[in-house]
């Protein structure tokens, strides 16, 4: 029982982590109709400046954890919507209009250039920070295992909550939210409204990339070791999730993120940590054979 | 016609130019990016001073030897791409690679061309395709696993061990050497698992060592993984202890893991910098500020390994090397070396390490 409970707490604090990410993905191809496969490593991004504010900070002296983790995370949302802005203004908004492959292999080359201009300026070596929240509560004890939540999960937990809630009231209630969803439904009926397109994609970019850059900042603080490689597998996760949940879909996005956590989580402790990922993907295949447009996504419908 | 002729002729020169004037090219592969990028470094350091201190002393047969570096990233289609592109330059000698997976399909290449190989590589397969090209500085998993199998059932009886890995040929063939090990002598493994190397959250694994009441973690794998886990288990209030192989020799484990890594142990062959015969070469990094830690020194000894075959043979083809190389013995800074049939080390001596505040060294006994 006990057991289940923290495998529960682990996987509900994975999931959010990728649920953070994932929206980032959904976001931009309900808007623009293409993966961004960079946005994983905009997510790493975040992590490299998450640890350089907390290196700073403890070396200016700052030791009050809650300051310092709020400074971090108003610097890393502000630098990484700034790369969320120049990667789209870079290699996506000359493309479009082209065919719908060539924004993908821009991204793709986005995403190598990422990777490597952090593994050239700040070294391939992993980069770790002292443990910053240590502790957390004992919940359950049975059969002798005791599960804990530990103050961190609390927190990212809790953050992920805030966020979503404070998101969700941008997008539907909000005239940036309004038109984005315009932008959604239709690009050019929405320019004709006088509505500027590519200011509301460029938005929608770095609103992507702030909650990927708190998910950077709270995946620093709880693991504590980051290198210039995590995007890629975290990003990967985050996609599938976003898949899962039907991509397009806000609400499926976050969904998907919490039960791949929890699929990870469970998988591993009852069955095998070896084949964790093969139960992910194979419950993503069989998802999309009976619902191909996800969990919450809905098919697009051709009228005609 | 005319042309054609001029042609041919230079290109005849440029084969025996090729043969008679160039320089020696060495070459030395292993992941110079990638997550483990650290390991290559150091073997790039070995092998850059290890060349410079050769080339001053008169180089190779009374030629100099030039250093040739490969990226692999520790992935198998890389390091075969490597591999082509190192045959393609005409090198003579590879220290290389470093992960077993790449040494692997790489060496096959190698035997290829007839190109002489000296690896750190521990997968016993490595060894065990009978290619005669491929020689091995460090020693086995299987003896890595036998002494760091043994040490765990004598010093931590009644406890419970679990085996874990990270399905790469390295981590896979050490752990699987351990839990043989370990069953040798009677100590049955209570858990037997495998990660997913690269990711970020292992409090899945965490949790259910914890619940299985496991407090010492036989670990085939890299060290990046290591801290990680020691972190997660310190958060979730579980006591691990940790025993790993020669990848665990890496400083990154400390800075990652914190006060946590003085629960890893490792088997590693005997300190290179406790050979009082390397003192020298020892100060001489130290003053160039590189810590000889690691793969260092062993980069070090490849490259005087084959610049003694070489002049042993008095020739760099590959077959005199080859017939030097299995006969004779040779004087490095790792100590004496002489191999086997297979190509094996003769006397790797592994032994138990313990990280201590920030350094290794010898276990207490």
């Amino acid at each position: 029982m006990a057991l289940a409970l923290q495998q529960l707490i682990n996987g509900l604090t994975l999931g959010a982590v990728y649920g953070l990410i994932a929206i980032g993905y959904t976001m931009v191809y309900g808007i623009i109709g293409m993966i961004n496969f960079a946005h994983g490593d905009i997510y790493m991004v975040s992590a490299f400046i998450a640890v350089t504010g907390f290196t700073l900070l403890t070396a200016f002296g700052v030791t009050s954890v809650p300051f310092a983790l709020l400074v971090v995370l108003i610097v890393a949302v502000l630098f990484t919507s700034v790369y969320g802005w120049a990667v789209e203004r870079l290699a996506y908004r000359p493309l479009r209009g082209s065919t719908r492959l060539a924004p993908l292999i821009s991204a793709i080359g986005m995403s190598i250039f990422l990777q490597n201009m952090v593994q050239l300026t700040q070294g391939a070596r992993v980069k770790p920070i002292p443990p910053m929240i240590t502790g957390g509560i004992d919940v359950l004890t049975t059969d002798g295992f005791t599960a804990r939540l530990s103050y961190s999960q609390i927190l990212i937990v809790l953050v992920t909550v805030a966020l979503l809630a404070a998101f969700t009231w941008l997008i539907t209630r909000t005239s940036f939210g309004r038109q984005q969803r315009a932008c959604e439904q239709d690009r050019t009926m929405t320019a004709l409204l006088g509505i500027d397109v590519d200011r509301t994609i460029s938005l929608t970019f770095m609103l992507g990339a702030s909650l990927a850059a708190v998910a950077g900042v709270m995946v620093t603080m709880y693991y504590g070791v980051v290198d210039f490689y995590i995007g890629f597998v975290a990003g990967i996760k985050a996609f599938t999730a976003a898949v899962l949940g039907g991509i397009g879909s806000l609400p499926g996005a976050m969904l998907g993120g919490l039960i791949i956590g929890l699929i990870e989580a469970f998988w591993s402790n009852y069955l095998s940590a070896e084949y964790k990922d093969v139960a992910t993907f194979s419950i993503l295949i069989l998802v999309l054979m009976f619902r191909p447009s996800g969990l919450l996504g809905r098919p697009e419908v051709e009228k005609v | 016609m005319g042309k054609k002729i001029l042609l041919a002729g230079i290109g005849a020169l440029a084969m025996f130019g090729g043969q008679a004037y160039a320089d020696h090219l060495v070459a030395i592969a292993g992941p110079m990016t990638g997550q483990y990028a650290s390991a290559g470094d150091q073997i790039r350091k070995g092998a850059e001073m290890a060349i410079a201190d050769i080339n001053a002393k008169g180089g190779v047969l009374g030629q100099k030897l030039v250093l040739e570096v490969g990226d692999d990233a520790c992935d198998p289609k890389q390091a075969v791409s490597v591999a082509n592109t190192m045959v393609n330059k005409k090198i003579v000698f590879m220290h290389g690679h470093w992960c077993s997976s790449s040494t692997i399909p790489a060496s096959d290449v190698y035997n290829e061309s007839q190109i002489l190989m000296a690896t750190v590589s521990t997968n016993p397969k490595v060894t065990e395709r009978g290619l005669k090209n491929i020689f091995r500085i460090m020693g086995r998993d299987d003896q890595q696993g036998l002494v760091a199998g043994g040490y765990l059932a004598d010093t931590f009886k009644g406890k419970k061990i679990a085996v874990v890995d990270d399905k790469s040929a390295y981590g896979k063939g050490l752990a699987d050497e351990m839990a043989k090990a370990l069953q040798g002598k009677g100590v049955k493994p209570a858990l037997r698992e495998s990660i997913t190397a690269g990711e970020k959250d292992y409090s899945g694994l965490v949790s259910k060592l914890k619940s299985a009441g496991v407090e010492v973690m036989a670990y085939g794998g890299y060290h990046t993984e290591v801290a990680l886990i020691l972190r997660q288990a310190q958060q979730a209030g579980l006591k691990l202890t940790v025993m790993g192989g020669d990848t665990m020799t890496n400083t990154e484990l400390v800075t990652a893991a914190g006060p946590a890594a003085d629960n890893v142990l490792f088997t590693f062959s005997p300190d290179p910098r406790k050979n009082p015969a390397a003192a020298d070469i020892v100060k001489k990094f130290r003053d160039a500020k590189v810590e000889p830690e690691g793969y260092v020194m062993y980069a070090y000894a490849a490259m005087q390994l084959f610049a003694q075959a070489a002049e042993q043979a008095k020739s760099v083809k590959y077959g005199d090397l080859e017939k030097a190389m299995r006969g004779g013995s040779f004087d490095t800074v790792i100590g004496k070396l002489s191999f086997d049939a297979k190509g094996d080390n003769k006397l790797p001596g592994f032994m138990v390490y313990q990280w201590m505040g920030g350094k290794y060294d010898y276990v207490a006994k």
